[in-house]
């Protein structure tokens, strides 16, 4: 069968000892920076992509996802022990999470959080290999028409499904598009927003970008809300849970598992939705809904699942389509223009290995992570009492060092400056910095299939209304967009991410 | 003069105005072309346009629906650490990551009321320059000086690589 075959392949290439070493490295890397409160896995991800540049574009890819699940983890740690979610999709987590941690059920409480998240992770590896050559298959069909279509369902279904002001995000996105297009215009040879300035010619890094709005931006943000934080500890003891934990957390585990796999998929659901809405579910279907927020182990492990699903399923329209649904997926796509690889229905032909590689890996760096974390949990709990007057000088060095060592230039240094005024700016003003990296991603995507699908049109604009796939994914756009304005929705939107 | 109602709004709003201008302003010589032959300037033209669209309609929606106020930027902390990263990169090529390095830390500390100056800040201090110097330039060959242009001639080298 075919999909043996795929997944013999992948097996192979992630079982090289190269690639299993970086996908351990990655996975630990993850994990560690993921456990420190404030750093999310796009600023981790952004923060170590330089490192990655001289590894081979599979080993460098390998290496990317173990971070991004890995950090997804460490934030749940945190947010179980400490009560503070590193990411919006841990939050959830903390809920119960950080109420069984404080009746000394600590180590119940990651274990379920571990082995959720792993089963929610292998199912996750399984419907990947079986839905992405599929929708490969179509999406190597689609015109310039239908992937300009696509990328505009992709950015309108990004901001309807996360939280937050939709005009805001939706300026967010234009600005990105059209920072996106600084440097030279690969049509036309002439230079755009350039100021006359050679470093921009090529265009600002989106590394520069994320590193500055994720990373030095949120420092700002952070410092100005420092509080003392109490991180006293207690010593987690008694990790494995127990008969009746079990019993409890199944049901749970599938439920949220289902729902993460559901809203992973489209673009711009992603882990953090999944989580909110998962926790809903169990407070609805639960036998044990009183014990919710004060450390029911069902609120720990269907938000876990179901943000490890939402989580790996945002894969999908990355590898199959090109496309990002979150600013971590975007870096991963920047990942593989740097190395090389167009995005897109092409890869999994053209690149097989790396394609099934990468997934395979998924499932890897998943069991690394159940194998490794829970013995690690005595110096995870130590990396956490370090306190952020200590952490956030190293974070800005990394990030000054790694956007330095990029073009080897001081100015993308200044850049990043910059877009850290930007970044804290806008922050201040309710304006998320993700849509205006997705946006800055595809912007430069974007005109050129417009330009390729109005000029097979002869500059009739019609065609992307006229060829029914691109069609149907600018109605669904249009639909979204029109739901969200309805008050109704906006008011089941605003409920659905904050869930107390 | 309407009233701000929702100081967000009207900021962000009044901010893609301006940012839409600038980018409508440096793109007015880039050739708009036809629409079967798009130029230079089409795609980031109309996007100008759209982004101050957008800016109108949030300052308009600022005057008409409350919101919530800014609540103070910190200009301090700001100013700290985006000084701390300028002073990063005029110093390493200069004088090198040697001093480059605790420029960075030094200035960005100040940014915490938190931060301590005692004897295991400057330990940990040194330790991360030493990692740093450790692993970006010896172990992955980040090209950079560890002790900078205006140390030519007065250190050996090898102490510059």
């Amino acid at each position: 069968m075919e999909l043996f075959d795929n997944l013999w392949l992948g097996l192979q290439t992630s079982m090289t000892p190269v690639n299993l070493l970086y996908a351990l490295m990655g996975v630990f890397l993850g994990t560690a920076i993921g456990v420190l409160p404030g750093l999310g896995p796009a600023a981790t991800i952004a923060m170590l992509l330089p490192a990655t540049f001289a590894m081979p574009p599979v080993t460098a890819l390998i290496m990317l996802a173990g971070i991004f699940y890995g950090a997804q983890y460490g934030g749940s740690t945190t947010a179980i022990l400490v009560n503070l979610p590193g990411e919006t999709s841990s939050v959830v987590t903390a809920l119960d999470g950080y109420q069984m941690a404080r009746q000394g059920k600590a180590g119940r409480a990651l274990a379920t959080a571990a082995l959720a998240s792993f089963f929610a992770g292998t199912v996750c590896t399984l419907l990947i290999a079986l839905f992405a050559p599929p929708l490969a298959e179509v999406a190597l069909k689609f015109g310039p028409a239908e992937y300009f279509s696509l990328m505009v369902l992709g950015l309108i279904a990004s901001i309807v499904l996360a939280h937050g002001s939709i005009l805001h995000a939706l300026g967010m996105i234009i600005l990105g598009l059209l920072l996106g297009l600084v440097g030279t215009d690969v049509n036309s040879g002439a230079q755009r927003y350039t100021f006359g300035l050679p470093e921009l010619a090529d265009g600002i890094g989106f590394v520069i970008v994320a590193m500055g709005m994720f990373g030095i931006g949120e420092i700002i943000a952070n410092l100005e809300h420092e509080s003392t934080r109490d991180v006293s500890i207690k010593k987690v003891e008694g990790l494995w849970p127990t008969k009746e934990d079990f019993r409890r957390s199944i049901g749970p585990t599938l439920r949220g598992t289902a729902l993460g796999s559901f809203l992973g998929i489209l673009p711009g659901g992603g882990a953090a939705l999944a989580a909110f809405g998962a926790y809903a579910l169990e407070k609805k279907v639960s036998p044990n809904k009183a014990q919710f927020g004060k450390g029911a182990i069902e609120g720990v492990a269907a938000p876990e699942a179901a943000n490890n699903a939402g989580a790996q399923m945002s894969f999908i329209p990355m590898l199959t389509l090109g496309i990002p649904a979150n600013p971590v997926m975007a870096l991963m796509i920047g990942a593989m223009i740097i190395q090389g690889i167009q995005p897109g229905p092409s890869v999994m032909k053209e690149q097989a290995s790396l394609f099934w590689g990468l997934i395979v890996s998924m499932w890897i760096g998943n069991m690394m992570l159940l194998v490794l974390n829970l013995p690690l949990i005595g110096m995870w709990v130590r990396m956490i009492t370090i306190p952020y007057r200590y952490l956030f000088p190293a974070i800005i060095v990394f990030c000054a060092i790694g956007v330095f060592s990029l073009n080897n230039a001081t100015f993308d240094v200044y850049l990043m400056a910059l877009f850290g005024v930007i970044g804290y700016v806008f922050k201040k003003l309710d304006c998320e910095p993700a849509p205006l990296l997705l946006g800055f991603i595809l912007g430069p995507m974007m005109e050129e299939f417009l330009r390729r699908a109005l000029l097979l049109s002869k500059g009739d604009p019609m065609v992307l209304v006229t060829r029914p796939i691109s069609a149907t994914m600018l109605a669904f756009a249009a639909i979204l967009l029109t739901l969200v304005l309805l008050p109704s929705f906006s008011k089941t939107r605003e409920e659905a991410f904050t869930e107390e | 003069m309407p009233k701000i109602r929702a100081e967000k709004d009207f900021w962000a709003g009044l901010l893609y105005v301006v940012l839409a201008a600038a980018f409508l302003w440096f793109g007015r010589d880039y050739k708009m072309g036809t629409a079967a032959r798009m130029g230079p300037g089409y795609f980031p033209i109309t996007l100008g346009w759209i982004l101050g669209g957008f800016g109108v309609v949030s300052i308009i929606r600022s005057l008409t629906t409350d919101g919530e106020p800014i609540g103070g930027i910190a200009w301090k902390k700001l100013s700290i650490l985006t000084l701390s990263v300028i002073a990063f990169a005029v110093i390493l090529p200069k004088l090198g990551l040697i001093f480059a390095l605790p420029a960075l830390v030094g200035i960005s500390s100040l940014g915490s009321e938190q931060s301590e100056y005692n004897l295991k800040a400057v330990l940990a201090l040194v330790a991360l320059t030493a990692f740093c110097i450790l692993v970006f330039v010896k172990g992955l060959g980040v090209p950079m000086p560890i002790f900078g242009a205006w140390f030519d001639g007065v250190v050996p080298p090898s102490w510059q690589r």
